[in-house]
């Protein structure tokens, strides 16, 4: 049995038990990051204090919330907007975090893909990413259910009706998914609970695993050195801080990394106070009506590329199509058959590659908001096969890449 | 040696007596997703057919959805040759009837009134006597059938069982059951 003496302080006693100078250690002053590092790699950081912006919002839309097809509507437009005192300040955080955490996802993504960071012993770092890319779009659809207006309606409508397969008509799979024949209310209860419960907890689950992924072959940086970091960090807390190439995570790294959340923090409440218009559609804005389409569908911005590539196709291609691009980002790390971990820019031709995939997404996202009018039709037609042409010239590009 | 053959012996059988449990959870799980018994009953709709006036179009609802009911006048039944879909190159006129729900002596077009392309509801024109969807321009004529893509195909007939002078949407009659096998709806 472990001995213990009487404390001296607080901390002493508290360390006895819990061995919190030990677990402070571990998680934070001696948690080493590499210097040569840029601002993107606070996007980690913006994105975990994002996700308690989400957190902290949801919680008090929550206590107000009725997940009843003939109440909700009013619950979130009339009390929570107009009754509830600053309960549009939680509504608009909701919403606006919602759409900004995609734009920091994606860029926390080409960063990764960027600089290599998904290879050598990386690639679980990336796999869990992209698992809580997937768990996230599954939180933004679920939520977006909730306010029950004809957006919501019918983007539960479609989306549900993709699980049918096309030529396949496994309408019985999409009625189990409902609860019903059309959205109503044992949908709208489901996806209330996925929204506030299941998909939140793995997130959470998902976020340990990053984390923890992140630990044996730690952060990358700008040149993707391979650092001995027993070597530095040994340098480091022998007093040679200068010529250590690594720092601690907390506070020297967390102080970097907060001036960054700073500066995001600034954009974001601009946009909450300002233009919180932009994260909520005109077209929610009417009840949910099962016997109204409204004439042009979208989804939010942040899945306009996938739909893009759905949407030129006829139904069991299309199908296909966006199957595809939803699980092949997962697959980077083995498509990527070059050794080299440096930089885009030092790798010959996945250079290209990269600017080519990240262009043409931003084109399929354009494409997706436009109606399917001539000439986005053809424009998207291309961009989708560019997608998937770039993701088959992946493997066989980087196969004959030079060692850098 | 003796224990931990012991051991794994517990350990199996726990593993057994678990998987069981974990199958059977499952099972109830999926079950408590189905749609509940009082969801199923509402599935069906009984329409009286002598409600309806030539020409006119009536959106009722069946299990969430629009159902376009649109009596034929004599007139349409005759024009019926006039029409050529786009899809088959053939007259309608041999397809146009097959398509209609025939109650005593009058024809109808009962259908679902969800577009086949992208599930949008397509609006009626009487002077025209077709439809339009808005979404991206698919058009079908009074009996439903597809005269210009993209929709793939005509407008879906839901499940119906004829009643005297009745039509009850949800239970599948041996008129229904003929239109499914040849192919008319799906």
């Amino acid at each position: 049995m472990a001995h213990f003496t009487k404390a001296t302080s607080i901390k002493d006693w508290l360390n006895q038990r819990l061995a919190i100078e030990k677990v402070e250690k571990v998680m934070a002053s001696e948690y080493w990051i590499p210097k040569n590092i840029n601002f993107l790699w606070a996007m980690g950081m913006v994105l975990v204090i994002t996700f308690v912006l989400l957190l902290v919002s949801g919680i008090f839309l929550l206590m107000y919330y009725q997940p009843n097809v003939d109440l909700a509507f009013d619950s979130v437009n009339y009390t929570i907007m107009r009754e509830v005192d600053f309960g549009w300040l939680w509504r608009h955080v909701h919403g606006v975090a919602a759409s900004v955490v995609f734009l920091i996802i994606y860029i926390h993504m080409f960063t990764a893909i960027y600089y290599g960071s998904y290879k050598k012993g990386r690639e679980m770092i990336w796999i869990s990413g992209m698992l809580l890319f997937v768990a996230f779009s599954a939180e933004a659809f679920s939520g977006y259910m909730l306010p029950w207006g004809q957006m919501s309606y019918w983007a539960g409508m479609v989306i549900t009706n993709l699980f049918s397969g096309g030529s396949l008509h496994a309408d019985g799979l999409v009625e189990w998914i409902r609860g019903d024949y059309v959205p109503a209310q044992a949908f709208l209860n489901r996806f209330f609970m996925l929204h506030v419960l299941l998909i939140p907890v793995a997130i959470m689950g998902l976020i340990g695993l990053h984390f923890g992924a992140l630990r044996i072959p730690h952060v990358n940086n700008q040149d993707g050195e391979e650092i001995d970091f027993d070597e530095e960090s040994k340098k480091y807390l022998a007093g040679d801080k200068a010529g250590s190439k690594v720092i601690r995570f907390a506070n020297d790294f967390m102080s970097k990394d907060m001036l960054v959340v700073a500066i995001y923090l600034v954009f974001f409440f601009y946009l909450v106070f300002f233009h919180y218009d932009f994260a909520m559609d005109p077209v929610n804005f009417d009840p949910a009506d099962g016997l109204k389409t409204p004439t042009h569908i979208y989804p939010e911005w942040y899945f306009l590329w996938s739909y893009e590539i759905l949407r030129p196709f006829s139904t069991n291609i299309g199908l296909m199509a966006f199957a595809f691009a939803q699980v092949i980002f997962m697959a980077l790390p083995f498509l990527d058959r070059s050794p080299n971990t440096v930089p885009a820019s030092r790798r010959g031709l996945f250079k290209y590659w990269f600017w080519a995939m990240l262009i043409d997404m931003i084109i399929l996202t354009a494409m997706g908001k436009v109606p399917p009018i001539e000439p986005f039709g053809t424009i998207g037609f291309y961009a989708a096969l560019t997608f998937i042409g770039l993701w088959i010239a992946l493997p066989i590009i980087t196969m004959f890449e030079k060692k850098a | 040696m003796k224990n931990s053959s012991r051991r794994g012996f517990m350990g199996k059988a726990f593993g057994g007596v678990a998987g069981v449990g974990a199958i059977a959870a499952l099972f109830a799980m999926k079950k408590s997703w189905d749609p509940l018994p009082s969801v199923k009953a509402a599935g069906f709709t009984t329409l009286d057919m002598s409600a309806y006036k030539e020409n006119e179009l009536v959106v009722e609802k069946w299990r969430g959805k629009p159902i376009f009911v649109l009596k034929q006048s004599k007139a349409m039944l005759e024009s019926e040759d006039k029409n050529m879909s786009q899809l088959t190159g053939k007259t309608t006129a041999a397809i146009d009837k097959t398509r209609l729900i025939k109650i005593g002596d009058a024809h109808y077009m009962v259908t679902i009134g969800l577009c086949t392309h992208l599930g949008c509801i397509p609006g009626y024109d009487k002077d025209e006597k077709s439809f339009l969807c808005a979404c991206h321009g698919g058009k079908y004529d009074d009996t439903g059938m597809v005269t210009k893509s993209p929709p793939p195909r005509g407008l879906d007939i839901p499940p119906f069982k004829i009643d005297g002078n009745t039509l009850v949407l949800g239970e599948e009659g041996p008129e229904y059951k003929k239109m499914k096998e040849t192919g008319i709806t799906l």
